[in-house]
């Protein structure tokens, strides 16, 4: 049987059997990798803390057919920061759930896993109002949808933009507007975060221009998986 | 199309049903209860329809139990004063096993996922709420799982516990009794050392 080492940020586990799981990881080089912990539940497993949900984990793999099993698993970032914030766990929780839904199994995918680490990082360390949008917004683009955000996606002229359309893919002029409207600064974060600015973006304090920014990444995120996304709505009724 | 007689395939496909029970699994069971002598068989047919019926939630902590009120609820010698949030009826018989805890529970029925959909509102928060000022809660031991879910679970009762005027504690992380120190991971060994306890002056 052959075996693999990698590194992988934990998406999903889900129970097997009397001790075991299911872990779903985030992988660079073989993409998502679905693999069975075994004893991963009992007390005295090894395994246990290091494949907890939103673990940055070193593995080494048995590859097998449908689902590979993990032999060794050390943990290089348990996000501690995230793990003892309520306010920081629902971004996180959103993250993983939209990178489990955009992964594809055993595709490379070291962009995608370099975002999610670098995002998890950067919600540890120090937040960001904008952050859980910024990564939304940057992920549609990692996916080939970025919006349209330097002119009116219908008729294209450079006007100022003033209502998103998730179906069309982009922000619209005041002549051409429908769905959402949009206020002048949550245009300018969005271009801020596509446009290579994104740690200016990022220290903008929490506005209703952030919120804003973030509703708009969660309708395109939701519009392009063609599913909601859970736990953007469940974290919404936390204190 | 079926291969067995209809009442053994029928048999087959309930037992295929059940959780880690596999096609091969359910058809080794079938034969098994085929090949039993018939009071064995139907022994085990009274246990299932035995638990569906007279087992029922408990009104208080929703623990499982033959009447209204489970038997810890019942027991006039547990404290009621201090009450152990657990995720999972199941995990009731872990923490009693222990002999330590002589207060009641309360099950939640779940933990926190928000990938799964689950919120507060899918659990029993308000139940554990109601029961705080009637019953003198002065204490609530928060024993969820020490995962991410159980972690925000714990926090999120903390958070809103913790106004209401009643102590809230969280049960300690550590290293589990014959372990080996080396073998451990960093989140754990680093929480052991910060709930350490003090030895001598």
């Amino acid at each position: 049987m052959a075996s693999f080492r990698d590194q992988g940020v934990v998406l999903r586990t889900t129970r097997l059997g009397e001790a075991d799981r299911i872990i779903t990881l985030i992988t660079p080089e073989h993409g998502k990798v679905r693999a069975v912990a075994k004893g991963v539940r009992k007390t005295k497993s090894k395994l246990a803390g290091s494949l907890d949900l939103v673990t940055h984990v070193s593995l080494a793999c048995w590859k097998g057919r449908e689902l590979d099993v993990i032999t060794q698993a050390d943990v290089i970032d348990v996000f501690r920061a995230i793990r003892e914030d309520l306010d920081k766990m629902p971004v996180a929780f959103t993250m993983i759930e939209t990178v489990d839904h955009v992964a594809l199994e055993r595709h490379p995918m070291p962009e995608l896993f370099k975002m999610l680490v670098g995002a998890l990082s950067t919600l540890a360390s120090e937040g960001g109002a904008v952050l859980l949008g910024a990564f939304l917004w940057k992920l549609l683009a990692l996916e080939g949808v970025s919006p349209v955000v330097d002119r009116c996606t219908s008729c294209g002229e450079p006007a100022e933009l003033v209502a998103f359309d998730e179906s069309l893919g982009g922000f619209l002029c005041r002549s051409c507007r429908s769905g959402q409207a949009v206020t002048p600064e949550a245009v300018t974060l969005v271009r801020q975060i596509l446009g290579g600015r994104l740690r200016q973006a990022l220290a903008e304090p929490p506005s209703r221009a952030t919120a804003e920014v973030e509703r708009l990444a969660t309708l395109a995120t939701e519009y392009h998986l063609d599913r909601r996304l859970r736990s953007a709505h469940t974290s919404s009724s936390l204190p | 199309m079926s291969v067995f007689a209809g009442p053994i395939q029928e048999l087959v496909d309930e037992l295929g049903r059940l959780p880690g029970i596999g096609p091969k699994s359910a058809q080794r069971i079938a034969f098994h209860i085929l090949e039993v002598p018939k009071e064995e068989a139907v022994r085990l047919a009274t246990a299932i329809s035995g638990v569906k019926d007279r087992i029922r939630l408990c009104e208080r902590c929703f623990n499982v139990g033959e009447a209204a009120l489970c038997a810890v609820c019942s027991d006039s010698r547990r404290d009621s004063s201090i009450v152990c949030v657990v995720e999972d009826p199941r995990d009731i018989v872990a923490v009693e096993r222990t002999r330590e805890f002589h207060g009641t529970y309360h099950v939640l029925g779940g933990a926190l996922n928000p990938i799964e959909g689950v919120g507060p509102d899918q659990l029993r928060v308000r139940d554990l709420l109601g029961r705080l000022e009637p019953e003198g809660v002065a204490e609530v031991i928060i024993c969820t799982n020490p995962n991410l879910e159980g972690e925000a679970t714990a926090m999120y009762l903390a958070r809103l516990l913790g106004p209401l005027g009643t102590k809230v504690t969280r049960i300690a992380s550590g290293l589990p009794v014959g372990g080996d120190l080396e073998y451990a991971d960093e989140l754990t060994l680093g929480r052991a050392l910060v709930g350490r306890r003090q030895m001598a002056t």
